[in-house]
């Protein structure tokens, strides 16, 4: 018994590399404009801002600005949240004030990785921004994954609501 | 053209030619003035930003956080002496950790229970979690260390603001038993999309001091007899938005450590954990069984003790997104091997309110059939984390 066990925990997965990295910022950019990705743009966040982060995200943004991409009605957005410990960097790309699609680029955390399959991520498409500042769309969770559940919806709130901010 | 006028135009021309001159200096110099003042706002903003103007570097890479719960228990008991009228700091935790490289970090977990910890008072400081873990591959990981052996719902995720009830149930308390950790090592990873695994080989239970319920086992890595370890292993499925569907087998081929009790030894045990946890909309429900089978000669020690089993179900709706109303029925029993009753029965009822997400205020009521004695009452409790 304790052998097998041992073969396994050393047998499982060592032909492949070593990280947690399911897309760049680079790579997500480019599979969202082509090879025609436009230049950042940039929204300094006042404290009117910062105020409506504390509502939606529970704290402050972190830093004094916010970089996007946008290309007609398309935006790209790419944030750094934490859900127990360390950041989830995620994308979004919104378009009149909807989000189009959701993707976790790198994931840090201990437990919760699940939450960049598509069958969680798909259920962002078409979710707006209601009159309460939640989503208009249920969002339903992953067991053991609930810190991380609420990084990404938390976020989803943040980024519309930044959108009404520079359109 | 007078001579004047001449000499006035030539002048005029020459006044010209010098002050475009230097208009075109001044344009270049300001230009160049602007770049370098752009570059040093660009830099004071990344420099903001990053923290690194007053912070040392591996603050960035260094985590905080931790939760706690407050219980306010009103329980009334057909015997006396088992009604419980308190208030309770029953956690306070804090976390640790730090992120050495993308793939290698560190993750604490700092316990006080009950508040005041030392000789003859009533809580305990305890590490609860204490480990490396290490990215060795895409989608796979191994930890060294003290963890959370992965079984339950509750064991490995158990911040207030995510469970319903003032109190964790009674089933993963008693049987599995919640809050659960011990020092090894484990490998986690998935193998499809959905589907999880778990495997550790870690320090295990310990009845050599004559108990026999299988919570009073846990050794909780201080000093810990390991001459007989402890086998886990854990699939899960999350492959469907909602729902989470877990196995857990643990094996260890001796509940004793090696010592013989009252002529008893080599108590061979294993443990068979399922669970569904499924929230779809406004609607969820969880469920979880789990049963110890246990070397038939502990009967000796403690009759019917060969079997500790039990299962709840907890249907619930959330009424808004802040509000959320559950029920719950449990069973569990840690003398079951044999026919006298021994068995207990809860059934809870209540509700959660979220102030904000990581805030969770909290009331319910119970009432638990034990065997020969009867308790109800209710519970309030705030939990929070960050």
């Amino acid at each position: 018994m304790k052998w097998i066990f041992a073969l396994l925990l050393i047998g499982i997965g060592f032909s492949v590399r070593a990280d947690q990295v399911y897309m760049t910022p680079t790579e997500f950019l480019n599979q969202t404009f082509g090879e025609t990705v436009p230049a950042a743009s940039v929204l300094w966040l006042n404290k009117a801002h910062q105020e409506k982060a504390e509502t939606l995200l529970g704290h402050r943004a972190p830093g004094l600005r916010v970089r996007y991409w946008q290309q007609g009605d398309r935006v790209a957005w790419i944030f750094d949240e934490t859900g127990k410990e360390y950041p989830i960097t995620m994308g979004f790309v919104i378009s009149e004030q909807t989000i189009e699609s959701v993707a976790i680029l790198i994931y840090r955390e201990t437990r919760g990785g699940e939450v960049r399959h598509s069958y969680f991520t798909g259920q962002f498409v078409g979710a707006k921004l209601n009159e309460s500042e939640r989503l208009s769309k249920t969002i339903d969770g992953i067991s053991g994954a609930t810190l991380s559940v609420n990084a990404v919806e938390a976020v989803a709130r943040w980024a519309l609501y930044l959108q009404t901010q520079i359109q | 053209m007078k001579p004047f006028h001449y000499v006035a135009a030539v002048l005029a021309a020459g006044t010209a030619m010098a002050a475009q001159a230097d208009t075109s200096a001044d344009i270049e110099a300001l230009k160049q003035q602007i770049a370098e003042q752009q570059a040093q706002l660009d830099a004071l903003t990344e420099s903001l930003e990053s923290g690194s103007s007053n912070l040392p570097a591996w603050i960035a890479d260094t985590s905080f956080g931790g939760y706690a719960e407050l219980h306010y228990n009103n329980l009334d008991s057909e015997s006396s002496e088992k009604d419980k009228v308190q208030m309770d700091l029953h956690r306070f935790v804090l976390f640790f950790g730090h992120r050495f490289t993308d793939s290698v970090r560190f993750f604490s977990e700092f316990e006080i229970e009950h508040t005041v910890a030392g000789e003859g008072k009533n809580g305990e400081v305890e590490v609860e979690q204490a480990f490396i873990e290490w990215d060795y591959a895409q989608h796979h990981s191994a930890k060294a260390g003290v963890f959370l052996v992965p079984v339950g719902i509750l064991n490995e995720t158990h911040e207030p603001d995510t469970f319903y009830g003032v109190e964790r149930n009674n089933v993963e308390k008693n049987i599995i038993p919640t809050t659960w950790w011990e020092g090894g090592v484990m490998g986690s990873g998935e193998i499809a999309q959905g589907f999880r695994y778990d495997l550790a080989v870690s320090s295990g239970l310990d009845l050599s001091n004559g108990k026999y319920k299988i919570r009073d086992g846990r050794q909780k890595a201080s000093e810990a007899d390991a001459t007989d370890l402890a086998y886990t292993g854990r699939v899960t499925y999350n492959g469907i938005a909602g729902l989470s569907v877990g196995l857990s087998l643990i094996y260890q081929s001796d509940l004793l450590q090696g010592e013989v009790v009252s002529g008893v030894e080599d108590l061979d045990a294993q443990l068979a954990e399922v669970h569904v946890d499924w929230q779809q909309g406004a609607v969820g429900v969880r469920a979880l069984y789990a049963t110890w089978e246990i070397n038939d000669d502990i009967d000796q020690l403690s009759s019917g003790a060969s079997e500790q089993s039990g299962w709840y179900v907890e249907p619930s709706y959330k009424v808004t997104p802040k509000l959320g109303v559950f029920a719950r029925y449990s069973q569990w029993d840690n003398q079951a091997g044999d026919s006298a009753d021994s068995e207990y029965e809860q059934m809870d009822a209540g509700i959660n309110y979220w102030l904000v997400d990581t805030v969770a205020l909290k009331a319910d009521v119970q009432k638990t059939n034990e065997p020969n004695n009867t308790v109800k009452g209710f519970n309030l409790g705030i939990g929070w984390s960050f």
